[in-house]
């Protein structure tokens, strides 16, 4: 059952082999009991969960239920959800319960999937290794002294231990992606546009977005069919026709073009990293794809170029965190300025803070042009080459990140090392494209490796089918942590 | 030292729609604090703004009524500052490519004309209040008003004078009612002034250092704001000082105006494009349909009532004040077109007069332009003197479905006309005052008039006048 994928999952149900009940039932008791080691979970509410529960077991019954109907999902909890503590792993926000629902929650109840509780993240989701949460780090299943990546780590971590069958992510700058390879499960980060990202607790305006994480491809494509879709409350979100993410699954991958950056395949790679992913490419090739080396010159900008954008935006985003109408409030303050300065010193983390000062430095008078203007500049170069370089494939790979999970506590007090995580993921997210992460094998220590998957803009039904073909060949993905198998 | 006073202008106009300008929240005046403030308006966690289409189409139909340029793609940007009554911590505002620039209005001052050109309009939210009535040692906060959608008209430095920063700002006021983009209601903030004052030596063409003054919200305020300003500042340079660029606040109890802060402690506001709300790119055919759809504009209007109605440039710019009031205008003429000055003339007068007095708007006007129309023409055929006709418009006014002719029967108010027996009437006031007779004959023009008035008397006001006063010659010439 833990290791059942979801269309599996979905027979059962429909077929009465099992409630949703009694499946999330499982789930709930897995997580009581491997969550207080694991902290991939902020927030359960069994009442909350066993209620849809029950509603999913209504519509099964009276002949209303989808697909997924019945099927628990863990939200990250960077989404509201109405009535559920939504922290965005802030104490900033430790006493805020949502009075309403993001549209991708709302999406999943509407086809009656069980919300099975809020994972774990990076403090407003400004880290790579789930380190900066006020409710503690995340651990990794396959090797609990290593961090499972981030933001989306306890979502990561979650799907990777067989707590949630599936779960939600957003991704900034490689927020699912690199969690997914660092915890050796699928996730996949759409074109910017396709997921609403309302209710959905902004970062970086520009670049969030969300997508699911899960063990395979296929379950990918039957998730990112509920959450893809245009939402008139969000004004970025784009208003495209309906498409079937599962339709394209099958098919054969000959003659597909692979682009190999030459930039991704240089140094700053580790070994293990490398033979993992040339492992992977092998495998494509005995599939009948081809290889073509593409430049993305400008992509080594990428990180610097994001570490303007991002904390620009964020500094303006979180604003909104004053102490003056929700969340945490400084207890004694003098006047209106020290409950400002009280509520955010205490409120907020060390990263967040780093992050609110670069960006209000960026942006600040005499400095914006040189920062924030000339880094918007480069951010359409770096669209700009991956334009190019599509003309002559059809989906960019590489390594999701240049290393293996890395040591609790290893990059801590490095944030320039800890940024360099990031260094293949947010050159996709700063040109807005597509990009997931499928595992491939394990690097040192046993440790999951992810294969970096960029596709050109709304190609996301083609990634799923390289993907997915991929993983009819190989196992990697069916496995699960040694020490959760029980 | 001659001095010059410079002044620029900065309107905020409340735009007339129904829901905010970035949420669905309802932007009714006075209702309960909060309970117009949405998840959006209070900047929950996760909350993004949609543009309302009705505020762009505002915007679009006053560019086109200034002869603007309408920017496409025009920018939202974020202004970002802290305040409590600011929930996001930013407000939305644009920067670069504002939704209208240039443009321009005429104004008047006396028998002067003046084109007055502006920089900018821009689309933005407003903030909510902060209020401190009613909370010890705590300020309250209504987020009503934060989102309701603003436009900010912003004017070159061109007024020289507290007068023609006025004119213009009576200007925009009435141009904003007539194309139905704000009810201009100042004492609710529909229609707010600041005003960047400076003063300089006379012939100088460099602008002396300004200070802006926040917060006028009456044609009478700014005007004295502006006076006292200039006042103080001339007084400073004229000691051998020097001006302070700040902001200050106009006190209106103590007609003055004071520090609020100075350029020093001025916010870097860290303006960027906001990311959440796409270019706003308006294509030329909705232009086009929103130029088609624009009424008829104030300047047009005067033009046409000097040269087609024959009007003073001083009667057609009051007439123009209001759309609303030309459109009265234009429906009395419509009934007696052969008579546009005396409608004029009643409408400035007797109409206006009234209303002021009872502080009505013209479209609350008892009397319609029908029945106006129907008491003038009993002018002009010698029914009733025009002072007969203010009392039948007094009782129309109260009794307001009678028509003129209605209460001049009722009333026997009629002129009479009758020479013999406007001539009996004569005749016993020349018998009863020999002495202003007397007068009269020796050269003492006054005495007629006084004559003139008793036989009026006599008739209880309903003797003919032009009669009378020939009837009276003639009697005392012989």
């Amino acid at each position: 059952m833990l290791n059942a994928s979801l269309r599996q999952l979905s027979s059962l149900l429909s077929e009465k082999k099992i409630s949703s009940t009694e499946l999330t039932g499982e789930f709930l008791a897995r997580i009581k009991a491997l969550n207080p080691d694991l902290n991939a979970f902020i927030t359960m509410d069994e009442e909350k969960s066993l209620d849809q529960a029950r509603t999913a077991d209504e519509m099964i019954a009276t002949g209303q239920s989808t697909l997924l109907t019945g099927i628990p999902i863990a939200q990250k909890d960077i989404f509201c959800a109405n009535g559920w503590l939504t922290t965005c792993g802030s104490k900033m926000l430790s006493n805020f319960i949502s009075p309403y629902d993001a549209t991708v929650v709302k999406q999943f109840d509407q086809v009656g999937m069980v919300n099975l509780g809020k994972t774990n993240m990076d403090e407003f989701a400004m880290g790579s290794s789930n380190e900066t949460s006020y409710y503690g780090p995340v651990k990794n299943p396959w090797d609990r002294l290593a961090v499972p990546g981030g933001s989306s780590g306890g979502s990561a971590c979650a799907v990777a231990a067989r707590l949630a069958p599936a779960a939600t992510g957003t991704d900034t700058g490689g927020s699912i992606r690199q969690p997914a390879a660092l915890c050796g499960i699928s996730g996949i980060k759409p074109t910017y546009g396709l997921v609403s990202r309302y209710g959905m607790i902004a970062f970086a305006s520009s670049l969030d977005q969300a997508g699911p994480m899960a063990r395979s491809a296929e379950d990918l494509a039957l998730l990112l069919n509920v959450m893809v879709g245009f939402d008139e409350r969000d004004s970025t979100s784009l208003q495209r026709e309906k498409e079937d993410y599962t339709q394209d699954l099958e098919k054969p991958v000959s003659g597909l073009r692979i682009g190999l950056p030459k930039e991704f395949f240089a140094e700053g790679m580790s070994s293990d990293v490398s033979s993992a992913v040339e492992a992977a490419l092998a495998e494509y090739r005995k599939l009948g794809a081809t290889f073509v080396e593409v430049s993305l010159p400008n992509s080594k900008l990428a990180v610097p170029v994001y570490y303007v954008l991002a904390p620009a935006e964020a500094s303006s985003n979180l604003s909104r965190f004053d102490g003056v109408r929700y969340g945490h409030r400084a207890a004694q303050y003098a006047n209106l300025e020290d409950l400002y300065a009280k509520t955010r010193a205490e409120g907020f983390g060390d990263e967040v803070k780093r992050r609110i000062l670069i960006g209000t430095y960026v942006l600040s008078h005499g400095y914006y042009d040189a920062y924030y203007l000339q880094a918007q500049k480069l951010r359409r170069l770096i669209a700009e080459d991956f334009k190019k370089a599509f003309e002559q494939c059809d989906l960019i790979m590489g390594p999701t990140s240049p290393t293996v999970a890395f040591n609790i506590g290893e990059r801590c007090n490095d944030p320039i090392q800890m940024y360099l995580s990031d260094i293949y993921t947010s050159a996709a997210s700063l040109a807005g494209l597509p990009g997931m992460s499928i595992p491939v094998g394990f690097g040192s220590k046993n440790r999951p490796v992810g294969l970096h998957i960029i596709g050109n803009y709304f190609r996301e039904a083609q990634m799923l089918n390289a993907a997915h073909r991929y993983q009819l060949a190989t196992n990697w993905h069916e496995l699960t942590p040694p020490e959760m198998n029980r | 030292m001659q001095w010059e006073t410079v002044i620029g202008l900065e309107i905020h106009v409340q735009l007339l729609t129904r829901s905010k300008i970035f949420s669905g929240a309802s932007v009714a005046y006075g209702a309960r604090p909060n309970s117009q403030a949405c998840a959006v308006d209070i900047a929950l966690p996760g909350v993004l703004p949609v543009l309302n289409r009705q505020v762009v189409e505002y915007a679009i139909r006053f560019g086109l009524a200034i002869n603007a340029t309408i920017n496409s793609p025009s920018i939202f940007a974020r202004k970002n500052y802290f305040y409590p009554d600011l929930p996001k911590g930013y407000q939305i505002s644009q920067l670069a490519h504002p939704i209208v620039e240039g443009g321009h209005v005429t104004i008047r001052t006396g028998d002067k004309e003046k084109t007055i050109h502006l920089t900018r309009a821009h689309l933005e939210e407003d903030a909510g209040k902060s209020t401190h009535e009613g909370f010890h040692d705590k300020t309250g906060i209504d987020l009503n008003r934060a989102g309701t959608g603003l436009l900010e008209i912003v004017s070159e430095p061109e007024m020289r004078s507290s007068a023609e920063a006025v004119a213009y700002a009576r200007v925009l006021h009435s141009l904003v009612r007539w194309i139905g983009i704000c009810d201009g209601n100042m004492q609710e903030g529909s229609f707010r002034c600041d005003a960047n004052v400076s003063v300089r030596p006379a012939g100088s063409d460099v602008l002396g250092t300004r200070c802006e003054i926040k917060n006028l919200n009456s044609f009478r305020f700014l005007e004295r704001a502006i006076d006292y300003e200039v006042a103080r500042q001339i007084d400073i340079l004229e000691s051998g000082g020097s001006i302070v660029q700040q902001t200050r606040l106009y006190d209106a109890d103590r007609d003055e105006t004071r520090t609020m802060r100075s350029k020093e402690d001025a916010h870097d506001y860290r303006y960027f494009p906001d990311p959440d709300l796409l270019p706003v790119v308006i294509p030329q055919e909705w232009i086009k349909q929103i130029r088609e759809k624009l009424p008829e504009l104030p300047e047009d209007r005067h033009n046409r009532y000097i040269r087609d109605f024959s009007l003073s440039a001083y009667d057609a710019n009051i007439l123009t004040a209001a759309r609303e009031l030309a459109d009265y205008f234009e429906q009395t003429v419509k009934f007696l077109p052969e008579q546009i000055k005396l409608c004029a003339n009643w409408i400035i007068g007797e109409v206006s007069g009234r209303l002021n007095k009872e502080g009505l708007e013209i479209d609350q006007c008892p009397v319609s332009p029908e029945q106006l129309a129907g008491l003038l023409l009993r002018i002009t055929d010698g029914t009733v003197s025009g002072k007969i006709a203010k009392d039948v418009f007094d009782s129309m006014w109260q009794s307001n479905d009678n028509s003129a002719d209605t209460i001049i029967d009722a009333k026997n108010l009629r002129q009479i006309s009758d020479n013999s027996e406007i001539e009996k009437w004569v005749n016993e006031v020349l018998a009863a005052n020999q002495q202003q007779v007397a007068d009269y004959r020796a050269g003492k023009e006054k005495a007629f008039n006084s004559l003139v008035g008793q036989v009026m008397k006599m008739s209880r006001g309903k003797a003919n006048p032009v009669q009378v006063n020939t009837l009276l010659k003639k009697h005392l010439i012989e």
